[in-house]
């Protein structure tokens, strides 16, 4: 894909305030490249995800059956594992690109975790809208928001560990410059210091890993019905997320 | 693979690592929270690793640390524990192990 037909896709998704970009334009590396491709797959991901989400909207709201609400529903968790897959190989080539958020609005950017949203989070705020659940729903749900807790701290956990140890390699590099042997130490603590970054895109894998799991149990959990309003909670509040980038970038300022 | 088995039988949870490996620090952090005692055989520490990890690798687990094994089944490497801690296997699978009681 020619660079500048991606930087016009970009231009058009920035127009439509699906995504602010305030890097401005990323024209410097090959992986400058690898990451402007990713955003502007995102971009195309999300606007394809508003598309699904506004007919699932019109379905509730002109009361459709369980039948149509359940083909939609399964379209949209399906196209969620799109943007895992996406992401996974994004990572791939560029793993800084996707921790730093940058393809993500500001104040969504302040709430990553790991390259994307926390399950646990989402499912503090969906407790409250999917009332009336079963006594058996809402300890699932419960269970459910506590394992995928549990699974954040320890991947956090994980994270914490290889910042520690990769502080560690790379202040054993330290020491009186010159000599020849130095050098070596260097070289040496720095192709350690590769290894260890290598590791990184492991945890976003099991971040979203972790993400898509818990969609998917959550479905489980809940009937057609309220799984259709979650999905439209869950956007509801993205949307909010983004707007409020929109809005803040917009400012008055002094 | 004999060394495995046997390692793996020997309690509820073992899980199997690198010192290095920080996906293994964060599997061994999630038993821990669980209340599982794992016990832990790295294999950078043992004689036998490279021989451990061919075995390890040989049961498709990829890559091949963290690997866990409960009541002597392998269970998988990372992205099993936590797909099973999510649909709330795992922590049955413990149970039934007496690695956890609750």
């Amino acid at each position: 894909m020619k660079l500048t037909q991606l930087e016009q896709e970009l231009q058009r998704a920035r127009q439509q305030g699906i995504f602010i970009s305030s890097s401005g334009d990323q024209s410097q590396s090959m992986s400058g490249n690898g990451a402007l491709a990713f955003d502007v797959e995102y971009a195309r991901w999300l606007e394809e995800h508003n598309r699904r989400i506004n007919e699932l909207r019109g379905a509730v709201n002109s009361h459709a059956g369980d039948g149509e609400l359940r083909i939609i529903v399964d379209g949209i968790l399906a196209h969620y594992d799109d943007i895992f897959r996406i992401k996974g190989d994004a990572a791939k080539a560029d793993v800084f690109h996707i921790l730093s958020g940058m393809w993500k609005t500001p104040a969504e950017r302040c709430f990553l975790w790991l390259g994307g949203f926390r399950s646990s989070e989402l499912l503090k705020l969906l407790i409250n809208q999917l009332e009336p659940l079963t006594e058996q729903q809402l300890m699932a749900i419960n269970n459910l928001q506590q394992s995928s807790q549990q699974a954040e701290d320890a991947l956090s956990q994980g994270m914490e560990a290889l910042q520690q140890s990769l502080a560690e390699t790379l202040a054993g590099s330290l020491g009186p410059s010159g000599s020849s042997g130095n050098v070596a130490n260097y070289m040496g603590q720095m192709a350690m210091a590769m290894g260890k970054l290598g590791t990184l895109e492991g945890f976003i894998r099991q971040a979203d890993n972790l993400r898509q799991q818990t969609l998917q149990q959550m479905h489980r959990i809940l009937t057609t019905r309220q799984s259709a309003r979650a999905l439209l909670a869950i956007n509801d509040y993205f949307s909010r997320l983004r707007a409020l980038s929109s809005l803040w970038l917009a400012r008055p300022r002094e | 693979m004999d060394r495995i088995r046997d390692l793996a039988s020997k309690k509820a949870a073992v899980i199997f690592t690198k010192s290095s490996c920080c996906m293994c620090h964060s599997i061994k952090a999630l038993f821990y929270e669980l209340g599982a005692s794992p016990a832990i055989h790295e294999l950078d520490q043992d004689s036998c690793g490279r021989e451990m990890e061919r075995a390890l690798r040989s049961l498709g687990c990829n890559p091949t640390v963290p690997a866990v094994f409960i009541g002597g089944q392998f269970v998988g490497s990372a992205k099993d524990v936590i797909s099973l801690h999510v649909d709330g296997s795992l922590k049955q699978l413990l149970i039934n192990a007496r690695a956890i009681w609750f």
